[in-house]
C-alpha cells in the first residue's frame, strides 16, 4: 500500500513539473520567435538607403533616417532630464532620508507614478508642456514627458544598487573623517554606479519604444527636414511604424518589417549593453 | 579648506533633498492638470449622460460605459492569459530550472518586457489578427479575444518578474523544513513556498492587471476600435475600444478646449484614479505582509 | 603620567529609552594601553563610539556627563566632529578594507581631508605601514586590491589606514575576534609598539588578551564601572567580588 501511495505523489510531481515546464516554454517560446520573424522578415528592406536616406512617396519608398535621429534626440533629451534628477532623488532616499510618513509618501509617489498609463502621461504632457507651457509639439515637450515617465524606473533601480553598498564602507568613511557627501561621492556612488547605469539604460531603452506619450507632444508624421532645434517637432521610429502599419494605405509590407526590424535592434543593443555592464561589473566587485 | 567644502556640501544636500521630493511634485501636477482639462466635462455634458451607451462625439454622445467595459473585457481576458503563463513560469525559474536554464531565462523574460508595444500591435495585426480570423472563423481578427491575447503577452514579463522574486525571498529553510517531513519539490511548492510568496504574487499580479489596464498602442492596433458595449461572451470576439485606445485615437484630431477634448481628459482622469487605486491596493498588500512578518520574527 | 581622556559621570541612553552606559566615570592615562572588558552588553562598544562621535550615526544619545579630551569636551555640538574623527582612529572588529587597492585604502583618509601631495601620500603609506608591522609584507604590491590580503593582514591595514591620519587616540574593538592566534599576536605585538606613540583604548575579545595586553584595565558590567586600576593588580588582586568572579570565568 505505501509503495502504491508514494507512486501517485511522484507521479504528481512528474506531471506537475510537465506541466509548468510546458507553461514557461509556451511563455518564453513567442518571445524568440517575435524576434526572429521580424528579423527575417525585415532584413531583406536594411540597406544603407533605407537607414540613411529620407522617405518619399508618401512613407512609400525611401529610408527612415528622420524617425531613426528622431528617436535618438528623444532619447538624449529624456536622459538630459531625468537621469540627473533619478539618480539625486535615489540618493536622498537611500543615504538621506529617515523613516517619516513624509519619505513614505514620497515612495507612494514614485510607485504610482511608475503605474500612470503611457497615454495618461502623453495627455499631460499636452496640458502642461505643450499647452501652458507654450512649448508646442515639440522635441523638448516630449523629452520632458517622457522623462517624468522615465524616472521612477531610474529611481527604484539606482536606489537598488546604492543600497546594496555595504553599510560597512560608510562607517569606515565617517570614522576617518568623511562627511556624508564625501563618503557617498568616493564610495556609494562608485561602487553602485554599474548598477545605476544598468537601471537608466534599461529605463531609456522603454522610453525609446513609447509611442503614446509622445503621440500629442512632439511626434510628427512627415517632416521635410531634420529637426534644428528643441522646439522643433520630430519623426521617431516607434510613432511611425504604428502609423504606417495602420492608416497609410498600400505601405508596402517589406518597409513596415524594416522599420520595425531597426526599432528592434536599436532597443535590443540598449539592453545587451546594460546586461554586458552589468555582468562585467559583478565579476569586477571588490566585495 | 574646510569651509568651502562645507558650503560646497550644503548646497549638494540641498539639492538632493529636492530631487527626493520631487516625485511627489509630479504626481500632484500631473493630477492637477488632469483635473483641470477634465473638469469641465461636468459643466459641459450632463452627467448622467457620461453614463450612456453610445459614444459618438460627432453627434456629442459621450457615453463612456462601452469604453470601460471595452476596457475591463480585454484586461480581464489579458490576466486571464498573463496569470496562470507568468505565475507558471515563476515557478518554474524559481524552483523547477536548472542553474544554467535560469540563466538564459531571466534575461531572456525581461527582453520581453523591453520590447516597444508598438512592435507587438504591429505583428499582431499581420500575424496574430490574420490567424485568429481563420482559426476562429470570425469576420475579423481585431476582436476583444485579440486583444487580450496580445496584453496578456505583454504583462506576462511583469508578472513572472515579480513573482519570481517573491518565490526567490522564501527562505531556503522553509523548503527544507518540508522536504525532512518528506514532501515531494512539488507538494512543497504547492504547499509551502507558493502560500509563503502569497503577498509578492499577488503583488504581482495587481501590477500585471495594472500593466495590462494601462496599455495603450497594441490594444489599439489590434482590438478593432469600434466603441461598442460587451454585453454578452460572444463579445470578447468582436471589436471592442478601451478607454486608452480613445484617448490616443481621438486626441490628436480634437481642438482645444472643445467638449470632446474635456472629456477626454475627463477619461485620462478616470484611468490615472484607477492605476492610483491598483497601485495602493498592491502597496498596503506588500505593506500588511511586512507587518505579519515582524510581528512573526520579533 | 598625564591624562589625556577624562570622562565624567557619562549616561547614555538609546533612543527607546533604556540605558546603555551609568554615570561612568574614567580617565584614560596617554601613551599607554587602557583596557576596557567585560561581558557582552556592558557598554563598552558604546563607550568608544562616543569617543569619536560614531554614535551621531546611531540612536544612542548621551543624556548627561562629559568627555573631555586635552581638556575639551568632545560631546559639545558646536566641536568640530571631523577634526575629531581625525585626532581619534579607530579599527572594528571585522576587517573592513574599502573596495581599492592597498595603497588608496591608506591614503583615503588623507584624501578626504584634502591632501594631495604625492611626495607627503607616499610618506604616510610608508609610515603607517610600518607601524602596522605590515610594510614588509606588501611594500611590492601596493596597487593590488586590498581584498586580495588574508585576515589578518586586511586587519592590520585597518590599523595602518587610522594610523595614515597621525591620530593621537587609537580605539581598538575586538580587533583580533576574528583572527587566528599568529595574526593575533602580530597585532598585540604592534600595539606594544604604537603605546610609546599613541593613546590606545582596547576592547579585548578574552579576558586573557585584556590580561596580557592592559597597562590599565577597566571592567564593565550592564552598563556600570565596576572597577578600574592598574593592569598589573586588576588582574591578579582584583578588589571586587564581581570583577573577580568574571576574571576568573564564573560567569561570562
Amino acid at each position: 500500500m505505501r509503495r502504491a501511495f508514494s507512486l501517485n505523489r511522484h507521479l504528481a510531481q512528474r506531471l506537475g513539473f510537465t506541466f509548468i515546464t510546458l507553461m514557461a516554454i509556451a511563455t518564453v517560446l513567442p518571445i524568440v520567435a517575435t524576434v526572429i520573424y521580424i528579423l527575417v522578415k525585415g532584413a531583406p528592406a536594411i540597406s544603407l538607403e533605407f537607414l540613411t536616406g529620407f522617405p518619399h512617396d508618401g512613407m512609400r519608398a525611401g529610408g527612415i533616417l528622420p524617425a531613426i535621429i528622431g528617436t535618438l534626440y528623444l532619447t538624449i533629451g529624456t536622459a538630459i532630464f531625468s537621469v540627473p534628477l533619478g539618480i539625486a532623488a535615489a540618493i536622498y532616499l537611500s543615504e538621506y532620508a529617515a523613516d517619516t510618513p513624509l519619505t513614505r509618501t514620497i515612495r507612494i509617489a514614485i510607485i504610482n507614478l511608475a503605474g500612470i498609463p503611457s497615454v495618461v502621461y502623453g495627455l499631460f504632457g499636452l496640458g502642461l508642456f505643450v499647452l501652458f507651457l507654450n512649448f508646442g509639439t515639440s522635441i523638448l515637450a516630449a523629452s520632458l514627458t517622457l522623462s517624468i515617465m522615465t524616472l521612477p524606473v531610474i529611481i527604484s533601480t539606482a536606489e537598488e544598487s546604492l543600497r546594496a553598498v555595504p553599510q560597512a564602507f560608510r562607517t569606515v568613511s565617517i570614522s576617518l573623517g568623511g562627511t556624508r557627501w564625501q563618503t557617498i561621492r568616493r564610495i556609494v556612488l562608485k561602487e553602485a554606479l554599474p548598477g545605476i547605469l544598468t537601471g537608466v539604460i534599461l529605463g531609456l531603452e522603454r522610453a525609446a519604444g513609447e509611442t503614446a506619450p509622445i503621440l500629442f507632444t512632439g511626434a510628427a508624421f512627415f517632416l521635410p527636414r531634420l529637426p534644428g532645434s528643441p522646439f522643433d517637432a520630430t519623426m521617431a521610429l516607434p510613432y511611425h511604424l504604428f502609423v504606417i502599419s495602420t492608416q497609410v494605405p498600400e505601405m508596402p509590407i517589406q518597409i513596415q518589417y524594416g522599420t520595425a526590424l531597426v526599432l528592434l535592434v536599436f532597443v535590443l543593443t540598449m539592453n545587451l549593453i546594460a546586461t554586458v555592464i552589468r555582468s562585467r561589473a559583478r565579476a569586477r566587485r571588490q566585495w | 579648506m574646510e569651509k568651502s567644502l562645507n558650503w560646497y556640501e550644503f548646497i549638494i544636500t540641498r539639492l538632493i533633498k529636492a530631487s527626493g521630493y520631487s516625485a511627489i511634485l509630479f504626481v500632484a501636477l500631473i493630477f492637477f492638470f488632469l483635473v483641470r482639462e477634465g473638469i469641465p466635462t461636468f459643466s459641459e455634458v450632463e452627467s448622467t449622460s457620461l453614463l450612456n451607451i453610445r459614444w459618438y462625439p460627432i453627434e456629442d454622445r459621450f457615453g463612456i460605459l462601452p469604453l470601460i467595459t471595452g476596457s475591463i473585457i480585454v484586461t480581464l481576458g489579458a490576466t486571464l492569459v498573463a496569470v496562470p503563463f507568468g505565475i507558471g513560469t515563476a515557478i518554474f525559474i524559481s524552483e523547477i530550472a536548472p542553474r544554467w536554464v535560469r540563466e538564459i531565462l531571466k534575461p531572456l523574460v525581461e527582453l520581453l518586457g523591453g520590447l516597444p508595444s508598438v512592435v507587438l500591435g504591429f505583428l499582431g495585426i499581420l500575424v496574430l489578427s490574420p490567424f485568429l480570423r481563420v482559426f476562429l472563423d470570425l469576420p475579423t481578427g481585431l476582436t476583444a479575444f485579440t486583444g487580450s491575447l496580445l496584453l496578456g503577452g505583454i504583462a506576462v514579463p511583469t508578472v513572472v518578474s515579480v513573482a519570481e522574486d517573491a518565490l526567490d525571498a522564501v527562505p531556503r529553510a522553509y523548503r527544507e523544513g518540508a522536504w525532512a517531513l518528506g514532501a515531494t519539490r512539488w507538494q512543497t511548492i504547492w504547499r509551502v513556498t507558493l502560500p509563503a510568496a502569497r503577498s509578492g504574487v499577488l503583488t504581482a499580479i495587481m501590477l500585471g492587471i495594472g500593466r495590462a489596464i494601462g496599455e495603450t498602442m497594441a490594444v489599439m492596433m489590434v482590438t478593432g476600435n469600434a466603441p461598442v458595449l460587451a454585453t454578452r461572451l460572444g463579445s470578447l470576439f468582436s471589436p471592442v475600444r478601451t478607454m486608452t485606445a480613445t484617448i490616443a485615437a481621438e486626441m490628436g484630431e480634437v481642438a482645444s478646449g472643445s467638449t470632446h477634448y474635456h472629456v477626454l481628459f475627463f477619461i485620462g482622469m478616470v484611468l490615472f484614479l484607477i492605476s492610483l487605486g491598483v497601485n495602493i491596493a498592491a502597496s498596503s498588500v506588500v505593506f500588511r505582509a511586512k507587518k505579519r512578518a515582524e510581528r512573526i520574527l520579533s | 603620567m598625564v591624562d589625556k581622556i577624562i570622562i565624567e559621570d557619562l549616561s547614555l541612553q538609546y533612543s527607546d529609552g533604556t540605558e546603555s552606559l551609568r554615570d561612568v566615570s574614567l580617565t584614560v592615562p596617554e601613551k599607554a594601553v587602557t583596557v576596557l572588558f567585560g561581558p557582552a552588553g556592558g557598554g563598552k562598544s558604546t563607550l568608544l563610539r562616543c569617543l569619536n562621535r560614531l554614535n551621531d550615526l546611531t540612536e544612542v544619545k548621551a543624556s548627561s556627563g562629559r568627555i573631555l579630551i586635552d581638556g575639551q569636551n568632545i560631546l559639545d555640538p558646536d566641536i568640530d566632529v571631523i577634526a575629531l574623527r581625525r585626532k581619534v582612529g579607530m579599527v572594528f572588529a571585522r576587517p573592513v578594507v574599502l573596495p581599492m587597492s592597498i595603497r588608496e585604502n591608506l591614503t583615503y583618509g588623507l584624501e578626504l581631508a584634502g591632501e594631495k601631495r604625492r611626495s607627503k601620500l607616499d610618506e604616510a603609506v610608508e609610515r603607517s605601514l610600518k607601524l602596522a608591522a605590515l610594510w614588509e609584507e606588501v611594500d611590492d604590491r601596493l596597487e593590488d586590491p586590498a581584498i586580495a590580503l588574508s585576515g589578518g593582514q586586511q586587519q592590520r591595514l585597518c590599523l595602518a589606514r587610522s594610523l595614515a591620519l597621525q591620530p593621537e587616540i587609537i580605539l581598538l574593538d575586538e580587533p583580533t575576534s576574528g583572527l587566528d592566534p599568529i595574526s593575533t599576536g602580530k597585532v598585540e605585538a604592534a600595539l606594544v609598539e604604537l603605546k610609546k606613540e599613541f593613546t590606545i583604548i582596547l576592547v579585548p575579545h578574552s579576558v586573557q588578551q585584556a590580561a596580557r595586553t592592559a597597562d590599565y584595565a577597566a571592567f564593565f558590567l550592564q552598563g556600570e564601572l565596576v572597577e578600574y586600576s592598574e593592569g598589573k593588580t586588576l588582574f591578579t588582586a582584583p578588589k571586587e567580588k564581581r570583577t573577580e568572579d568574571y576574571i576568573t570565568g564564573r560567569f561570562g
